[in-house]
């Protein structure tokens, strides 16, 4: 079972089994042969080892094969046996079309109007979130996924402060983490409720932002990735998409929101590149549908209307493949760590400062918005 | 009789008298007098309410669009802008005037943004009364609000709790038409249940739209059928455009997506024309229920409240608006229970009533 070195330059795995046990031993047995080469062969040690030099030795430099990129494969296998966790919020008028999107995406019944037999969509008189939650497998890789979602927001006739409940919602799950993180005894692995994503509907008028999907979006690209979509664009032509486009781009600019990808967490160039394209195109018009027909003789995702078919994954139609590549295939991951690096950073961050400035622990303090455990306070000690 | 000759068509029979010439005469009275119709148009903002009346009149009222942005609309107000034109068709004459609304429905808080528009819808009623009890009746302007075409979202699932407070407001004042903006995106059946949706919803409340005539019984049968296809297709599901595309080797006038292209005037596609229908061959009808009803409601009532020599309670109980006297009523059931209880604190007796 303990692999020969040279044989590792095969790319595909050998270990059969997951036990974790056995990969614990590959890991030394990998080091231990490392080690080996060094010892038994008359060249001079693999690294020049002066510490002062730019330390980066690239695989070709190297003298023998190594094995290190086989961590990619353990961490694969980890990750896969873990599981991901995805938590993703939508926010937007009733009627816009957010549920049947997200069932779309995620191409199972994840949202509210799928759970809850006899739905009646009645417009709610508060914003009160629902999250539900979904274990989705393809391929062997489960996902748990979260919808959180808002009935009620901006639907009043005074809309004043509808995304005060969302916004502590947010910062609840950053509590909840922060304390998860603080206790002595701490879970291996702490469940991650916060909010990865939220994806803010806008209905497609062809104008511009409203006055409150300014006033949300302030508030809420500080502390959380929003991705505007344009929702319903099949009434949009495609000039009108256009112009629409750039108008709430403007606006956006305009007022200073920052919407996902910020162009701040840029890591390097590659990452601009890509994100600058995908920036381009923000928001994303979409339409969603879990209705198929017959389109060319294939069976494709559309809406059927008098007119012709709406075809939901054909580019030219409407960009929901652009958001679900975004959301799913190439973003997922940093969507994830941008919420965890950067927004529940800023949040822990602050959260200290404000307990260091009343002199406090933080054990002492309540939560931001509610309830005191005094238990958790009494374990910390 | 000497007018049966113009026609030729009813020489001199027995009997004949010849007032059955009459409505010729109105007819080509009005023809030179000309036609005025005032058309609201309320909605919120980016439902195409410009695009549908430039379609539905064949003109071009907004030439210069300026769209505000969002700081703008933050601090605006519900303005009225009415745009006058004249419209000429063989010889009949149209002076439409259009009121728009724009700022309807902007702001996070839409508590107040029907008052500016009922106050104008007033004005208007207010400055003709003010001309009929004048001493010179001859050139009464009609500026009053004939018709008000209520737009509302294909977005939602039926009608917003806004949608359902400024029509109760302002149903006992005006004509409301509701139509169905941008109805290209809706398929055909999400079509049909958002319009049960919304009679249902209408219903519910109790608000009055405007209910077509049914035909007379002398009328021709395809105008019954007519008067009863238009009678079941409200409210109407409507799309505006003034491009012309072609199809098909004709230029037609339709909205062009990758997917298809979307006619205007195709009644399959939406019910544009029927709306057209309904506005052309009833404006004479909308024009009668406004002045006998609603200017005589906003007439008695003013007259009453200007002679009324009781105490303002008792008369505005009288005419006002069932909503008016519910909320009245639930305030002083308010202040009788507050009394009930003072009283009770204090003496534990029965209590009075007033």
């Amino acid at each position: 079972m303990i692999p020969q070195t040279r044989s590792l330059t095969t790319s595909t795995p050998i270990y059969t089994t997951q036990d974790l046990q056995l990969e614990v031993e590959v890991e030394a047995s990998v080091q231990m042969e490392e080690r080996e080469g060094e010892d038994g062969v008359e060249q001079p040690p693999l690294c020049p080892i002066d510490p002062n030099t730019q330390g980066i030795i690239k695989g070709r430099d190297l003298f023998g094969y190594v094995g290190i990129e086989a961590v990619l494969d353990q961490m694969r296998r980890k990750t896969m046996k873990a599981g991901f966790e995805f938590n993703i919020m939508v926010v937007g008028q009733s009627g816009l079309g957010k549920s049947t999107l997200v069932n779309t995406l995620f191409k199972s019944k994840v949202s509210r109007k799928s759970c809850t037999p006899n739905y009646e969509e009645k417009i709610s008189k508060t914003v009160n979130l629902q999250s539900i939650c979904h274990v989705i497998e393809e391929k062997g890789v489960k996902m748990k996924l979260t919808v959180i979602d808002t009935p009620g927001f901006g639907d009043q006739i005074n809309n004043e402060n509808c995304w005060e409940p969302i916004v502590k919602y947010v910062n609840e799950q950053y509590e909840k983490y922060l304390r998860e993180e603080q206790h002595v005894n701490r879970k291996r692995r702490i469940p991650d409720t916060r909010v990865h994503c939220c994806v803010y509907f806008l209905p497609a008028t062809g104008h511009r932002l409203r006055p409150i999907d300014v006033e949300f979006m302030k508030r809420l690209g500080h502390i959380v990735s929003i991705v505007p979509v344009i929702a319903k664009a099949d009434t949009l032509t495609m000039e009108e998409r256009l112009e629409f486009k750039q108008r709430i781009r403007q606006d956006l600019e305009a007022n200073g929101i920052r919407v996902y990808p910020q162009k701040e967490y840029d890591e390097d160039a590659e990452d601009r590149i890509l994100n600058d394209k995908i920036r381009e195109n923000i928001p994303f018009a979409v339409v969603g549908t879990d209705k198929e027909h017959q389109v060319n003789g294939n069976k494709v995702l559309g809406r059927k209307t008098k007119w012709g078919i709406i075809e939901v994954e054909n580019v030219a139609h409407c960009e929901f493949a652009n958001l679900r590549d975004l959301l799913i295939r190439s973003h997922l991951q940093d969507l994830k760590d941008v919420t965890h690096n950067i927004h529940y950073e800023t949040y822990r961050v602050r959260r200290l400062n404000e307990s260091n400035a009343n002199g406090l622990g933080l054990s002492a303090l309540s939560l931001e918005n509610g309830t005191f455990d005094k238990n958790e306070a009494e374990s910390q000690l | 009789m000497s007018q049966s000759g113009e026609k030729g068509k009813f020489p001199e029979t027995a009997g004949y008298v010849g007032f059955a010439n009459l409505p010729n005469q109105v007819h080509r009275k009005s023809v030179k007098k000309g036609f005025e119709f005032t058309l609201m148009v309320v909605g919120e903002s980016g439902l195409g309410k410009s695009t549908l009346i430039n379609s539905l009149f064949l003109t071009d009222l907004y030439p210069e669009r300026y769209i505000p942005g969002a700081a703008e609309k933050i601090e605006r107000t519900v303005q009225i802008e009415a745009s006058t034109v004249e419209i000429e068709e063989r010889g009949v004459k149209l002076r439409l005037t259009v009121v728009d609304t724009p700022g309807y429905g902007d702001a996070i808080n839409s508590q107040d943004c029907f008052k500016t528009i009922i106050q104008y819808i007033d004005n208007q009623f207010e400055r003709y009364l003010h001309d009929e009890s004048g001493l010179n009746r001859r050139h009464i302007v009609d500026n009053r609000v004939h018709c008000c075409f209520y737009f509302i979202s294909p977005f939602g699932h039926g009608l917003k709790p806004l949608d359902v407070e400024f029509m109760k407001a302002i149903h006992s004042k005006v004509n409301i038409v509701p139509v169905i903006a941008k109805a290209d995106t809706l398929t055909l059946r999400e079509r049909d249940r958002l319009k049960r949706r919304i009679l249902d919803e209408i219903g519910e409340h109790g608000i009055r739209i405007y209910q077509l005539p049914d035909a007379d019984s002398d009328e021709d049968e395809e105008f019954k059928e007519q008067t009863r296809v238009l009678k079941a297709s409200i409210p109407f599901a409507v799309i505006g455009s003034n491009q012309l595309i072609e199809v098909k080797g004709k230029k037609i006038r339709g909205r062009l997506y990758p997917w298809g292209v979307v006619e205007v005037e195709n009644p399959e596609h939406n019910d544009f024309l029927k709306l057209r229908t309904m506005l052309v061959t009833h404006m004479q009808d909308l024009q009668e229920v406004t002045q006998d009803l609603h200017y005589e409601n906003f007439r008695s009532e003013r007259l009453k409240r200007a002679g009324s020599v009781q105490s303002n309670r008792v008369v505005e109980e009288e005419v006002m608006d069932k909503d008016q006297i519910l909320m009245e009523k639930e305030a002083e059931l308010r202040r009788m229970q507050q009394m009930i209880a003072q009283m009770q604190a204090q003496m534990k007796m029965k209590p009075g009533d007033d």
